[in-house]
């Protein structure tokens, strides 16, 4: 009996619910932790980006204008078929992260359990973040959050999973759309979250995943015009700054964040829901 | 007029003849040659320089029934200004409205240099009756319009009565020529109907002959609507078609060309297939809605040095 010859596996990008190869038709060969070969990832280039934004700028109206209840179902399932597939997500942080297995055990699960907080979150934020404002004059008037629209994420380089979630669910959990770069040496993990998004109701365009250079990518994201916030943490700290400027030239929100990469176990509480809603105040006058 | 083309349309039956006896397509190495053709990069002061072109070969096109005076008057504005915050933006060569919205289009565009275009003979299907196509013609060309898109009786051409396509066209260009002012035709041959590359070359051939100063691929009403390849075809048709008789006509591709890229494709069709001489809002046109706010958004990209975004320009 001849010996079974591997499937050597070659990943694309995952952009309008899609998955396209790279623009540049530019790859990158992607190494586990101690330098074994592993895969080939798409390197997306500056025009892939633009695509991406296109496609989660179209996708913002339906799924802002979803209920929110229907985007907690969407992000619950979310949840259900990452546990699913936990064995190979499991797999793939350990040999990414080099953690010993327990650990990549317990990071997945967080990582799961994360999508589940969240999704309890999204018909809530309304209730907690919103108002009726006591004011002295016949009207009433409400205060209401509303999604910040695009938000461009560079997600942490160290952790490929659980930062990489912990980044993302509070994106598509406001109603907001995602255009993410993913972990350059360590992008598996999130590729296989990608194929996950691709088959759990989440509409295509919602999230928009490039693996590549954080550093090549991060001037055209931060320049972008159609972006509406930014989140910076895969960026190194010198980097920020001038990712910040060029972001202020078109009055992104840019998230304040701290220098290394906080431990992603912790709660993260509800302040990067906040980060992307801003509030809408309506007057309605009283009696008529 | 060359004698062999004169005596093309002497009568019907000379005229299904001439069309019957045009060369066939080579389905395969015209579909061929436009993909090869899409794969031309053009980049820097060469994509410019395209942007810029395509940007006053455009028709601003709204043909919806729920057109309003108002949202005419606000496709106009911008029509003339397409990119208010960047006054070097070249104005579009032509705004397309219905005929009885014409009037509203040629007032607000008086003394801009953008010509209105309307549609008329029954747009989109053509099936009415030849006293209401001309009638609709006439309300076009009455109010002010100085370029007319008329569509051609496609269950008529698909019969092979190729004499009535022909009698409806010379019709509507004589009350073209008639007008106080120039009045270009634009026979609009719906491809996407026409089921074949030969029936293209036809049907352009046909309203080349019958007079129509320029020939259009489609409506943009059914789809499939303009194509690389068939602009090929009707593109060697009217190069054909200068060669044999000095006369230059345009061409004219509608439906379904929403982004730069597909625009620039057309340009590198138009020069390698017709000449440098068609590169000219006179002799090519982009029907078009949506394909000018990518055009914009590319040339502030270009000139900006990052990617901008649609909120900065008008619907």
């Amino acid at each position: 009996m001849t010996e079974r010859v591997g499937v050597a596996k070659t990943y694309k990008l995952y952009v309008g619910g899609k998955f396209p190869r790279s623009e540049s038709g530019r790859s990158y060969p992607v190494t586990s932790h101690d330098g074994a070969f592993r895969a080939n990832a798409a390197q997306a280039s500056r025009k892939d980006l633009r695509d991406a934004v296109v496609a989660a700028r179209g996708a913002f109206g339906g799924w802002s204008g979803a209920t929110a209840y229907n985007r907690g179902q969407v992000l619950y399932r979310v949840a259900e078929v990452m546990e699913g597939r936990r064995q190979q997500f499991v797999a793939e942080v350990r040999d990414a992260e080099g953690l010993p297995s327990g650990d990549a055990e317990s990071v997945v699960d967080t990582a799961i359990d994360r999508w589940v907080w969240y999704a309890g979150w999204t018909d809530k934020l309304a209730a907690v973040l919103g108002a009726t404002n006591p004011v002295a004059g016949p009207y009433f008037s409400f205060t209401v959050p509303e999604p910040t629209g695009v938000v461009g994420v560079l997600a942490p380089q160290r952790s490929s999973l659980l930062g990489l979630v912990s980044l993302l669910a509070p994106v598509v959990a406001t109603g907001c759309t995602a255009v993410v770069v993913s972990s350059a040496a360590r992008p598996l993990p999130a590729i296989t979250l990608a194929e996950v998004l691709a088959t759990s109701d989440v509409p295509g365009g919602v999230v928009n995943l490039l693996t590549g250079q954080a550093a090549e990518l991060g001037p055209w994201l931060a320049s972008h015009a159609d972006v509406n916030a930014l989140d910076l943490t895969g960026a190194d700290a010198e980097q920020r700054v001038e990712l910040a400027r060029a972001a202020a030239d078109t009055v992104k929100r840019v998230l304040r964040l701290p220098e290394q990469e906080p431990d992603w176990t912790t709660p993260p509480g509800i302040a990067r829901l906040r980060a992307y809603l801003e509030d809408k105040t309506v007057w309605h006058p009283m009696g008529v | 007029m060359p004698v062999v083309l004169a005596d093309a349309t002497r009568d019907e039956s000379s005229l299904r003849r001439f069309l019957r006896g045009l060369p066939g397509v080579d389905q395969v190495g015209v579909e061929q040659r436009a993909a090869g053709l899409a794969t031309r990069s053009v980049k820097q002061d060469a994509k410019r320089w395209a942007i810029d072109t395509a940007i006053g070969m455009v028709d601003l096109t709204t043909l919806e029934g729920a057109d309003t005076a108002g949202s005419v008057r606000a496709l106009c504005a911008k029509a003339v200004r397409p990119d208010p915050q960047r006054p070097d933006t070249p104005h579009v060569a032509a705004v397309c409205v219905y005929p009885d919205l014409a009037a509203t289009a040629v007032e607000a565009l008086a003394g801009t240099g953008v010509a209105v275009a309307s549609v008329a003979t029954a747009f989109p299907s053509g099936r009415s009756s030849r006293s209401v196509k001309l009638a609709d013609t006439a309300l076009a060309v009455d109010s002010g319009a100085t370029e007319v898109d008329m569509v051609i009786d496609r269950g008529a051409f698909l019969e092979g009565r190729y004499g009535d396509v022909y009698d409806e066209i010379v019709a509507v260009k004589a009350l073209c020529a008639a007008a106080q002012n120039t009045v270009h035709l634009k026979v609009i041959l719906e491809t996407g109907e026409l089921a074949t590359y030969d029936n293209v070359r036809r049907a352009s051939w046909l309203a080349l002959l019958a007079g129509g100063d320029v020939i259009k691929t489609s409506t943009g009403k059914i789809s499939p609507a303009a194509t690389l390849p068939v602009a090929h075809v009707m593109l060697q048709a009217v190069r054909d078609f200068h060669e044999a008789t000095g006369e230059p006509r345009g061409v004219k591709v509608a439906g379904g060309i929403r982004t730069t890229k597909d625009a620039i494709r057309y340009l590198v069709a138009v020069k390698e297939v017709a000449g440098e001489r068609w590169l000219t809002p006179s002799l090519f046109r982009f029907g078009a809605s949506s394909l000018l706010n990518d055009l914009l958004l590319q040339r502030r990209a270009k000139q900006d040095g990052h990617y901008s975004s649609p909120v900065y320009l008008p619907e």
